[in-house]
């Protein structure tokens, strides 16, 4: 009962929005990146790197959305280090997509240790504020877990839309797909796989530290080491649970958000407090594992998925 | 044609290297307007190569092309198709998920255009289709289409270009002869809309049909260039090959005794391939037994079960005169069968492999090349180096990579692989699929060689006449039913189809009843 009281408050289901967004953005991302047949796993790195650049320029002086931005180059500059090296040198995009992310890791910590040397308990900033939107926030539960969040939020739902109008009816969008498909096809019709594939691990890279950036400009007001936590791993499943389609995989990260907000929510409960609480925060990765096998066994996953292509090569 | 017409297309002196294998040697070709010329050579002659530098696929080492007078950038596929230059790969470059819209429209609008304009693309689509005769489904996905209709996407994606010059690489290779013919009369309607067509092949009939010249290229060099009406296919035969392609003699013998006999063996069906339904077989001494039959009949389901890859569910396997209880491929090769698989890419060798670890690939285990554990590489290399020369395999060096070579070199590795073992058994399947007519007189020649010195050979083909040529005895595969077994000359192929098409077998249970 307590739990059927769980799912129908409207305060529950904010709550698994907010602890969606980063998931759905850098989700996007890796969406992007795969779709095109490179698998970056740099995402949990890029992530980490997202949240403390764009924390940092807001924490130097700059607006709000200039942060985001800051984040998002940041994070297109390590994707730029990843494509070069998976892409026109062919190296294992598994061990280029784990290097990035050790050195992005690292050279956060490393860079967050020269900006503040001296401080024990890291600065806040003013993060992005939730935002009503007139009307459809008047809408019962509907309205106030949707329509009650910050705009960071909005902007993540928009990149769901534009990717998948991006990948479905754009020429460009058609060229990514092909790509992860038949880079043979791609090079035969005279267009450029290296170039492709590079731009989508870019910009994919820089959605993924827009994800992390939400984390220290909207989630919470401040950077802490370990903040990221695996969401960039989870995101590499949600990508796979949807499919490749930007649509199922926004509904999967709202599934798991949904998850994890609930697990918090029911160790608070009577029956939640005679378990131990690791039970719960286990809860989340394993019913996305079972939601993994049975969804996924039907994906179709880009045929040309970590396949190289060098031109020329017999 | 007279040369008269327009120069289109003019190559001019391409050469181009693979390490040291020379592909390209100099090579000079010119093409008019309105004209077909035929690019005839053997596998590995250099054909493909040509052309792909001709498409940018490839840089050449040095040489030029011209399209419509203009020079083509090097290496730049673009470039070739904006000059109107269209290319039909001879492996498809299909993207099998996309539908054959999405194929088609790849890369035609520029990327920087906020919407990909379907309905044009599908109304244009149509329009080519009725035009050329190509009929395809535009919301189909590619990954569903028959061979012959993926090739009709090839050709469209070329035409919806607005191509002036069309590349055909090897075009009737995967297709049956009904297809074949629809591709020609396509051509034809191509080419008096203004279409210019070079047609790469090996199969002289083609080239006689279709080609109004003839290129030769033989290891990598231009050797003949003439008018086809000036020819014929004997001539054409032997420039490609450097002498007269001439057909194995084959010689009666006397069978010996059955070294492997199949009793009543069944396999369970696998999705749409039918297994064996008690199928009885004997494999004799000195015998070749042809399996004719319609491809996915049960022919996969017998080799895996004579190459030790299957364990029949039911009936007895003797081999030598012992039940076998224990059958695996391993088993398989220390018993001396020799296996030349169907699918020489797949099963048969590692593309990234050298020919020296791909001639091993079966006998590294063995005392042959190891000891202790330790793989003798000397001996490996000998090995590989015995075989090049005796089989003639055409490489650079022992050490190159076997995805480098042809497929008709490719498969001569094999069978010096297994046929140096001196095996009692061989299993030929589909041994010639995809080889030019050299190697195909090759291949005959020393499966012969292994039935006359007394092993046991079962020929799998879906080429009558290679197994009418070839075999001693003829079985014929329906539905995983086995034919009884029909002596060399007691059968006609219209006698032959009947069971193929599966009705011999109740013709034959009426009569038992």
């Amino acid at each position: 009962m307590e739990i059927l009281d769980i799912l129908i408050s409207a305060s529950f289901w904010a709550a698994a929005i907010r602890i969606a967004t980063p998931l759905i953005l850098a989700t996007m991302g890796e969406l992007i990146c795969e779709r095109a047949g490179v698998l970056n796993l740099g995402i949990e790195g890029i992530m980490v790197a997202g949240a403390f650049a764009g924390w940092m320029a807001v924490y130097s002086g700059t607006g709000l959305w200039v942060g985001v931005a800051v984040a998002m180059v940041v994070g297109m500059g390590f994707g730029l280090l990843h494509s070069v090296l998976t892409v026109p040198f062919g190296l294992s995009q598994h061990v280029v997509g784990l290097g990035v992310t050790l050195l992005a890791t690292s050279s956060t910590y490393y860079a967050y240790r020269l900006a503040l040397p001296q401080v024990t308990s890291p600065p806040k900033i003013a993060a992005f504020q939730p935002y009503e939107i007139p009307i459809l926030s008047d809408i019962p539960l509907l309205g106030q877990a949707l329509f009650s969040q910050t705009p960071f939020t909005y902007l993540a739902f928009a990149l769901v839309a534009a990717t998948s109008v991006m990948l479905y009816r754009t020429p460009l969008g058609l060229a990514v797909r092909a790509a992860g498909e038949s880079p043979a096809a791609v090079a035969a019709q005279g267009l450029s796989v290296t170039a492709i594939r590079m731009g989508a691990v870019i910009v994919g890279s820089g959605f993924m530290a827009m994800g992390g950036a939400f984390l220290t400009m909207s989630a919470f007001d401040s950077f802490f080491f370990e903040m990221v936590n695996g969401r960039g791993w989870i995101c590499i499943a949600l990508v796979v649970f949807g499919s490749w389609m930007p649509g199922k995989a926004l509904l999967g990260a709202v599934l798991f958000a949904a998850f994890d907000a609930l697990q918090i929510r029911v160790q608070q409960t009577s029956f939640g407090a005679d378990i131990p609480y690791q039970i719960f925060l286990m809860a989340p990765y394993i019913l996305s594992i079972v939601a993994l096998v049975l969804v996924s066994r039907r994906a179709q996953v880009p045929a040309a998925l970590m396949v190289p292509f060098n031109k020329g090569e017999r | 044609m007279t040369g008269k017409a327009e120069i289109v297309l003019r190559l001019d002196a391409i050469t181009k290297r693979f390490g040291k294998l020379v592909a390209n040697d100099a090579i000079s070709l010119s093409l008019h307007r309105g004209e077909v010329v035929a690019l005839l050579g053997e596998n590995g002659a250099g054909k493909t190569t040509l052309m792909n530098i001709l498409f940018g696929g490839y840089t050449a080492d040095s040489g030029s092309v011209q399209v419509f007078g203009q020079t083509l950038p090097p290496g730049n596929s673009r470039a070739a198709l904006d000059a109107g230059v269209g290319m039909v790969h001879q492996h498809f470059t299909l993207a099998d998920n996309l539908t054959v819209l999405e194929n088609i429209a790849l890369g035609v609008q520029p990327l920087k255009d906020m919407r990909l304009r379907k309905q044009e693309t599908c109304n244009k689509i149509k329009r080519l289709s009725d035009e050329f005769n190509l009929i395809v489904d535009p919301s189909a996905r590619v990954g569903s289409l028959t061979v012959g209709e993926r090739q009709r996407v090839e050709i469209l994606k070329a035409l919806y270009r607005d191509v002036k010059i069309l590349i055909l690489d090897e075009p009737t290779a995967v297709l049956t002869p009904q297809e074949a013919d629809d591709l020609f009369a396509t051509l034809r309607l191509g080419i008096q809309n203004g279409l210019s067509i070079i047609f790469i092949s090996h199969k002289l009939h083609e080239v006689m049909a279709i080609s109004d010249r003839v290129a030769v290229l033989r290891h990598g060099k231009l050797v003949a260039e003439t008018r086809t009406a000036d020819t014929d296919k004997n001539a054409l035969s032997a420039l490609m090959m450097g002498a007269a392609a001439k057909a194995p003699d084959i010689t009666a013998t006397t069978p010996g005794k059955a070294l492997l006999s199949l009793k009543d063996i069944s396999t369970p069906d696998i999705a749409n391939n039918p297994g064996l339904k008690s199928v009885s077989l004997e494999l004799k001494a000195g015998q070749i037994v042809g399996l004719a039959g319609v491809s996915g009949n049960g022919q996969a389901a017998l080799a895996d079960v004579v190459g030790g890859m299957r364990m029949p569910s039911q009936g007895a396997l003797v081999l030598n005169g012992k039940t076998l209880t224990q059958w695996s491929p391993r088993a398989a090769v220390q018993n001396g069968i020799a296996r030349i698989p169907e699918d020489r890419h797949k099963t048969g060798t590692i593309a990234d492999f050298d020919l020296i670890e791909n001639a091993i690939l079966e006998g590294y285990s063995t005392a042959l090349f190891s000891k202790g554990g330790w793989i003798s590489w000397i001996k490996a290399k000998a090995f590989a180096t015995d075989i090049i020369q005796k089989y003639d395999v055409r490489c650079p060096s022992p050490d190159t990579r076997i995805r480098l070579l042809s497929g008709g070199n490719m498969q001569k590795l094999i069978l010096g692989r297994v046929l140096e073992a001196d095996p009692q058994i061989v299993l030929a399947n589909q041994p010639v699929r995809g080889l030019d007519i050299g190697a195909v007189n090759y291949v005959h020649s020393q499966l012969l060689a292994a039935r006359d010195r007394g092993a046991a050979v079962l020929l799998i083909s879906e080429d009558l006449d290679e197994i009418m040529g070839l075999s001693d005895v003829i079985h014929v595969i329906a539905g995983g039913r086995l034919s009884p077994g029909f002596a060399r000359g007691t059968m006609t192929p219209a006698e032959l189809g009947i069971w193929m098409a599966g009705q011999g077998f109740d013709a034959q249970v009426a009569h038992a009843s």
